[in-house]
C-alpha cells in the first residue's frame, strides 16, 4: 500500500489577533502548525499502513520553514517527506496549487491512496484536495470517516450533511479527512528526536520537467485577490445592567418585545 | 526559564506539554476528587515512551540523559505530579534492576514494562520507614526457591504494578546488611493488595498496602548478591530523590504561572493586585525559589549523568526544593485569597500535592542528617 | 477567450434524494442580484433521479430558466456523474457565473468543474457584487479564521465560480405563478465512468429539535459554561424559544458537545433571528459564523470580551444566573409554572 499525504503549514488561526489601531493582522509571534485536518489525514494514512503494510510519504508545498511541519509528520511515523518549493510556485491559487501537487504526486507515485485534510484553516477553501484528484483523473471522496481496503477496491464511509454514505471505489483514490475521522496520535519521544535529524528533500520546478508553466504561480492562477480588509466591528451594543438576574431578564425580553424581535 | 535548553530539549518539552495539557489536564480535577487514575489515561505516556525515557536503547528505552528526562518530567508534573510519579516509580525500579541485576533480569523487567506496565518498590513497612534496617519481612531459602513474607505499606503503584522490586531480610539478625532485593511478579500466589490510601495529595498516584504471604519465587529472582538489598535501596532512593525534586519544581512553576495570571486579572481597589508591592514581593520570592530549585535539580541531574552517586547533592536538592515548594504553593493560595482555598481553582491542589515531597524518599529531617554526616566525613 | 460568449448566472439547486436543499434557494436570491447587475438571466441547474421538487423550488425562488438533467445514475451524488452532466450543460450553454452551495458535495463538484473548465473558483463567499466596468463578480470571503476578508476576482476566464455556505444568506421571498423557461437536457453518464458508487446510506440521527442552520433561535454555549452538563439549561431555553443549541469551538474541542453543533469558521454558518451567546468570548472564528444573525444577545462575565462588539444586547454577568433567570421569566410570562 503506497500512500501519500498532502499537508500544509498554517498559522494557528486561533492565535491571530488584529492590531486595533492599524486594523491589520498581527502575524508576528503566531505559531505555525500542521493544518489540523491534515493531521487527521496523516493519522488515517498511518493506520492504513499499520493495517495493510506499505509506506507513507508526506508532501507539503511552501517555503523552507514548512519543513517543520514535515518533520512533525515524520515524528508521528511518516516514512518520507518532501518539500515542494520554488519561487515560481508562489502566489498559486487552489487551481495552480492542485496542479503542482498533482505533478509531484505523479513524479513520486504511483500511489494507491492519496490523503489530505478536508480544508486548511487559513484558506478554508476545501478545494485543493479534490482538485488534485481531478488533475490526476482519479476517484475522490471528501469528508471520509473510515477507509477499508479490499483488493483493488476500497469501502469508504463518507460524511455528508444528511448522514453517512457507504461508498465503494476503485483504487487509486483521493480522500479527505475531518476531525471525526480519527484522533491523531502524538509523536513518540524517539520519533521526535529522529525527525529533528531527518533529511528532507526539496522538489523544485526543475524536478518537474513536464509541468505546464502557464498553469503555475500567480500567472497560472485564474483567481486573484483584489483587496483584503479586516472586518470592522462597530459596537452598537446596548449593555443591560444587572440589577438582579430576573429583573435583567425581564428588561431584556421587554426590549426584544418592543423591537418586535420576540 | 532559567536553563539553557537545546533545540531538541525544547521540542521534547513542547511535545509532552501538548499531550499533557490536551489529554491529562481535563481529567485532573475529577480524578483528584476521586483519588484514582485509570490505566487508560497512561496510554498516552506509554505510547510516547515516557515510562522508559532514560532506559538504554538496548532495553527498549529511549536512552535520554537524566537531564533531559528531568525536563520532561517537570513539564508533566505541571499538569499532575501524581501522574508523573507513577511513571517515575516505574522507571526508577527498572533502572535499578538494570544497574544491580543480571542482564537477563534487566531484559525480563524491561520487556514487561516496555509493553505498557507499571512497577513498584516494596520497601516500607509499618515499623520501617526512615529506618529500613528495622524491616521485618523475610525471605527464607527453600530448595531452589525463596519464600517471601512481609506486610508492606505506602507502596506507590501497589495496586497497578505488574512487577515489584521487594525488599526482605534474608538474614533477620544482620540489620541492614541482611536485606536482599527480589523481583516478584504481581500475580504471584500469596500477594494481596490492601486498602488504597486516601491521601491528602498526589491523589492520581496509586498507594496501597501489599502483603506477601508465603510467596514463592525462584532464587534467580534475587537482584544482586545476598545482603546487597540495602545498597540497592539507597541507590534507588538517590535516583528517585532527584526525580521527585524535578516534579516539585513542576508544581512550583505551575503555582507561579497560575498566581501571576491571577494577579494580573484580579482587580481590587481599582487595579490589578499585581500592582501591589506586597503581592509583587510574594511573586518575586516565588520566582526566585522556583528558578533556584530548577537550577539545583539540573545540576544534580548532570552530575548523575556523569556517574556521580549524588549522595549528598541528592539530599540537598530534595530538601531545598521540597521546602521551597511548600512555601511557593502556600503563597499561591494566599495570592488567590478566598478563591485559593476553593477546589474550583487549581492552587489548593498544588499545596496538597507538594506536602508529601518533604516526607517521602526520606523525610527532610533524615536528609539533613545525611547531609550533616556527609559533611562530617568530608571535613575529616 | 471571448468573455462575452458567456452569459447568465447559474445556481446549482442541489437535491438530496429528490429534495432540494435550502442553500440553493438562498443562492437564487443572491443570483438574482448578480443577474440583474449583469443584465443577464438567472438560471437554476437541477440534476437528479427525481427533479420535480428541485424544479418547483427553483420556480418559486425566481429562476428565469431551469436546466434539468434526469437519470438513474444521478440518484446519489458522485463527482463523476454530476460533474459530467454539469460540464455538458456548460458546453452547451456557456454560463457566465456559477454559484454552488458549499456543502460536502457542492465543494467537491465546484472543484471538479473549475479544473475541467480551467477557471477560478472562490470558496465560502459571504458577499457577492458585480464590478460594473468589467462585469467581474467580486467574491468576498473570510480567511485566517475570519480575521481577514479578501475580495477575489476571476477576470480572465469564464465561467466565474464561487461556493457559498449554507445559512450565509437568507432565502428570498417566494414568487407566485412564475413561468420559467424549462429546458430538459438528456445527458447520461456511462456506468464505467463513475468511479465511486454509493452502496449504502445511514441517515444521521436527527437530534430532537431544529437543525442548526435552519433554526430561528439559537442559544450557544462556550468555554464559560465550564462543563457538558451545563448545556442542559441552554437546551431548556432553546426549547422554550422553539430553537436549538449551538456551541463555540472551545466547548466542542473540550468534548462537551458534538462538532455538529459548532458555529464558526470550521463549523456552521448561521443567521437566525436571535442568537444568544452564553459564555462565549467571541473569537473571530466564532464571529465569522454568526454575525449575520438578526439580533445577537451576549452574556459574558468579561466586559471586554469581543462578543460584545457584535452584540445588539449585552449583559455582563454570570451565565449560571442569567440563563436560569431567562428561563424562569419565559415560563412565568407563559404561565408555564
Amino acid at each position: 500500500m503506497n500512500i501519500v499525504v498532502c499537508v500544509k503549514q498554517v498559522p494557528d488561526t486561533t492565535e491571530i489577533r488584529i492590531d486595533p489601531v492599524k486594523n491589520t493582522l498581527i502575524r508576528q509571534g503566531v505559531p505555525s502548525i500542521m493544518n489540523p485536518f491534515d493531521k487527521n489525514a496523516l493519522e488515517e494514512a498511518l493506520q492504513l499502513k499499520e493495517q495493510y503494510g506499505g509506506a507513507v510519504t508526506v508532501i507539503s508545498m511552501g517555503p523552507e520553514q514548512a519543513k517543520a511541519t514535515l518533520r512533525e509528520a515524520l515524528s508521528m511515523g511518516a516514512d518520507k517527506a518532501y518539500l515542494v518549493t520554488d519561487r515560481s510556485f508562489g502566489g498559486s491559487d487552489t487551481y495552480a496549487t492542485s496542479y503542482i501537487l498533482a505533478k509531484v504526486i505523479e513524479k513520486l507515485g504511483p500511489f494507491d491512496v492519496i490523503l489530505g485534510g478536508k480544508q486548511a484553516i487559513d484558506g478554508d477553501t476545501g478545494q485543493t484536495a479534490p482538485s488534485i484528484a481531478e488533475h490526476l483523473g482519479i476517484a475522490r471522496l471528501t469528508h471520509v470517516l473510515s477507509i477499508k481496503i479490499e483488493g483493488n477496491k476500497c469501502i469508504v464511509e463518507r460524511e455528508i450533511e444528511e448522514g453517512v454514505e457507504i461508498v465503494e471505489a476503485k483504487l487509486p483514490i483521493l480522500c479527505t479527512a475531518t476531525k471525526e475521522t480519527n484522533k491523531p496520535r502524538y509523536a513518540t519521544i524517539k520519533g521526535k528526536i529522529d525527525s529533528l535529524k531527518a533529511e528532507i528533500e526539496n522538489i523544485t520546478l526543475a524536478d518537474l520537467p513536464d509541468i505546464d508553466v502557464t498553469k503555475i504561480g500567480l500567472k497560472g492562477s485564474p483567481t486573484r485577490v483584489k483587496s483584503t480588509f479586516t472586518p470592522k466591528r462597530q459596537s452598537c451594543c446596548e449593555m443591560l445592567e444587572i440589577i438582579n438576574p430576573r429583573e435583567t431578564a425581564r428588561m431584556l425580553f421587554g426590549k426584544l418585545a418592543d423591537a418586535k424581535i420576540l | 526559564m532559567s536553563l539553557l535548553y537545546t533545540d531538541e530539549q525544547k521540542a521534547l518539552i513542547a511535545l509532552v506539554k501538548e499531550m499533557a495539557e490536551n489529554e491529562i489536564k481535563p481529567h485532573v480535577q475529577e480524578l483528584d476528587e476521586k483519588g484514582e487514575c485509570p490505566k487508560d489515561l497512561f496510554k498516552w505516556a506509554f505510547d510516547m515512551g515516557l515510562h522508559m525515557l532514560e532506559i538504554p536503547e538496548e532495553y527498549g528505552g529511549t536512552g535520554l540523559s537524566y537531564e533531559t528526562t528531568a525536563m520532561i518530567f517537570e513539564e508533566l508534573a505541571k499538569v499532575d505530579a501524581g501522574y508523573a510519579i507513577t511513571l517515575v516509580t516505574t522507571f526508577v525500579a527498572l533502572r535499578n534492576v538494570i544497574l544491580s541485576g543480571t542482564p537477563e533480569q534487566g531484559k525480563y523487567f524491561a520487556d514487561i514494562i516496555g509493553k505498557g506496565n507499571f512497577a513498584a518498590f516494596a520497601l516500607t513497612e509499618p515499623n520501617a520507614g526512615s529506618d529500613p534496617a528495622a524491616l521485618r519481612g523475610t525471605a527464607v531459602k527453600d530448595g531452589d526457591d525463596y519464600i517471601l513474607n512481609a506486610a508492606k505499606t505506602f507502596i506507590t503503584n501497589g495496586e497497578i504494578a505488574a512487577l515489584f522490586v521487594g525488599f526482605f531480610k534474608t538474614d533477620p539478625a544482620a540489620g541492614h546488611k541482611g536485606i536482599s532485593a527480589f523481583i516478584v511478579d504481581a500475580d504471584a500466589a500469596g500477594i494481596t493488595i490492601g486498602k488504597h490510601e486516601n491521601k491528602m495529595g498526589l491523589r492520581l498516584s496509586n498507594t496501597t498496602d501489599v502483603t506477601f504471604e508465603n510467596v514463592r519465587v525462584p532464587a534467580s529472582s534475587m537482584v544482586g548478591p545476598e545482603g546487597s538489598g540495602f545498597k540497592l535501596a539507597l541507590n534507588a532512593l538517590n535516583l528517585s530523590r532527584a526525580f521527585v525534586a524535578t516534579m516539585a519544581v513542576g508544581i512550583m512553576q505551575r503555582a507561579l504561572d497560575e498566581s501571576v495570571k491571577y494577579a494580573k486579572e484580579r482587580k481590587q481597589f481599582g487595579q490589578p493586585i499585581i500592582k501591589f508591592q506586597m503581592v509583587q514581593q510574594m511573586l518575586a520570592d516565588m520566582a526566585i525559589k522556583t528558578e533556584a530549585s530548577r537550577v539545583l535539580v539540573n545540576n544534580t541531574m548532570r552530575m548523575m549523568d556523569n556517574g556521580s552517586l549524588v549522595r549528598k547533592e541528592g539530599s540537598i536538592t530534595k530538601t531545598f526544593v521540597s521546602d521551597c515548594a511548600q512555601e511557593v504553593t502556600s503563597n499561591a493560595v494566599q495570592i488567590f485569597g478566598g478563591y485559593g482555598y476553593s477546589k474550583e481553582y487549581p492552587v489548593e491542589k498544588l499545596m496538597r500535592d507538594c506536602k508529601i515531597f518533604q516526607i517521602f524518599e526520606g523525610a527532610n529531617q533524615i536528609q539533613r542528617l545525611t547531609i550533616a554526616n556527609e559533611l562530617e566525613r568530608e571535613y575529616k | 477567450m471571448d468573455l462575452k460568449q458567456y452569459q447568465d448566472v447559474w445556481v446549482f439547486v442541489e437535491c438530496f434524494q429528490g429534495q432540494p436543499k435550502d442553500v440553493g434557494f438562498e443562492l437564487l436570491g443572491q443570483g438574482r442580484l448578480l443577474a440583474d447587475a449583469l443584465k443577464q438571466k438567472l438560471c437554476a441547474v437541477v440534476i437528479g433521479k427525481d427533479v420535480d421538487e428541485g424544479i418547483k423550488g427553483a420556480t418559486a425562488y425566481g429562476a428565469d430558466i431551469i436546466y434539468a438533467v434526469q437519470g438513474n445514475e444521478y440518484a446519489n451524488y458522485s463527482s463523476d456523474a454530476y460533474g459530467y452532466a454539469f460540464l455538458e450543460l456548460c458546453a452547451r450553454y456557456h454560463p457566465n457565473t456559477i454559484l454552488i452551495g458549499a456543502t460536502a458535495n457542492g465543494r467537491d463538484l465546484g472543484s471538479k468543474l473549475a479544473i475541467c473548465l480551467n477557471t477560478g473558483l472562490t470558496a465560502d463567499c459571504t458577499a457577492l457584487s458585480v464590478e460594473e466596468e468589467t462585469g467581474n463578480v467580486v467574491w468576498e470571503r473570510p480567511a485566517f479564521g475570519g480575521n481577514l476578508y479578501a475580495r477575489i476576482l476571476c477576470s480572465e476566464t469564464r465561467p466565474q465560480m464561487g461556493t457559498v455556505r449554507p445559512g450565509a444568506f437568507k432565502k428570498p421571498e417566494k414568487f407566485q405563478n412564475r413561468q420559467p423557461v424549462m429546458i430538459r437536457e438528456v445527458i447520461h453518464t456511462k456506468e464505467e465512468d463513475i468511479l465511486t458508487k454509493v452502496i449504502d446510506f445511514i441517515k444521521a440521527n436527527d437530534e430532537a429539535g431544529v437543525k442548526l442552520e435552519e433554526a430561528e433561535y439559537i442559544v450557544s454555549g462556550g468555554r464559560g459554561l465550564k462543563g457538558p452538563e451545563n448545556f442542559a439549561m441552554l437546551q431548556e431555553l432553546a426549547d422554550l424559544l422553539g430553537g436549538t443549541v449551538g456551541a463555540s469551538r472551545a466547548s466542542v474541542d473540550a468534548g462537551w458537545i458534538p462538532q455538529t453543533k459548532q458555529v464558526g469558521q470550521t463549523g456552521k454558518t448561521v443567521s437566525p433571528k436571535v442568537y444568544i451567546a452564553c459564555g462565549i468570548s467571541g473569537a473571530v472564528q466564532h464571529l465569522a459564523g454568526m454575525t449575520e444573525s438578526d439580533t445577537i444577545i451576549a452574556i459574558n462575565k468579561d466586559a471586554t470580551a469581543p462578543i460584545f462588539d457584535v452584540a445588539d444586547y449585552g449583559i455582563v454577568g454570570d451565565v449560571f444566573e442569567m440563563v436560569p433567570a431567562m428561563i424562569k421569566e419565559i415560563r412565568v410570562s407563559r404561565n408555564l409554572n
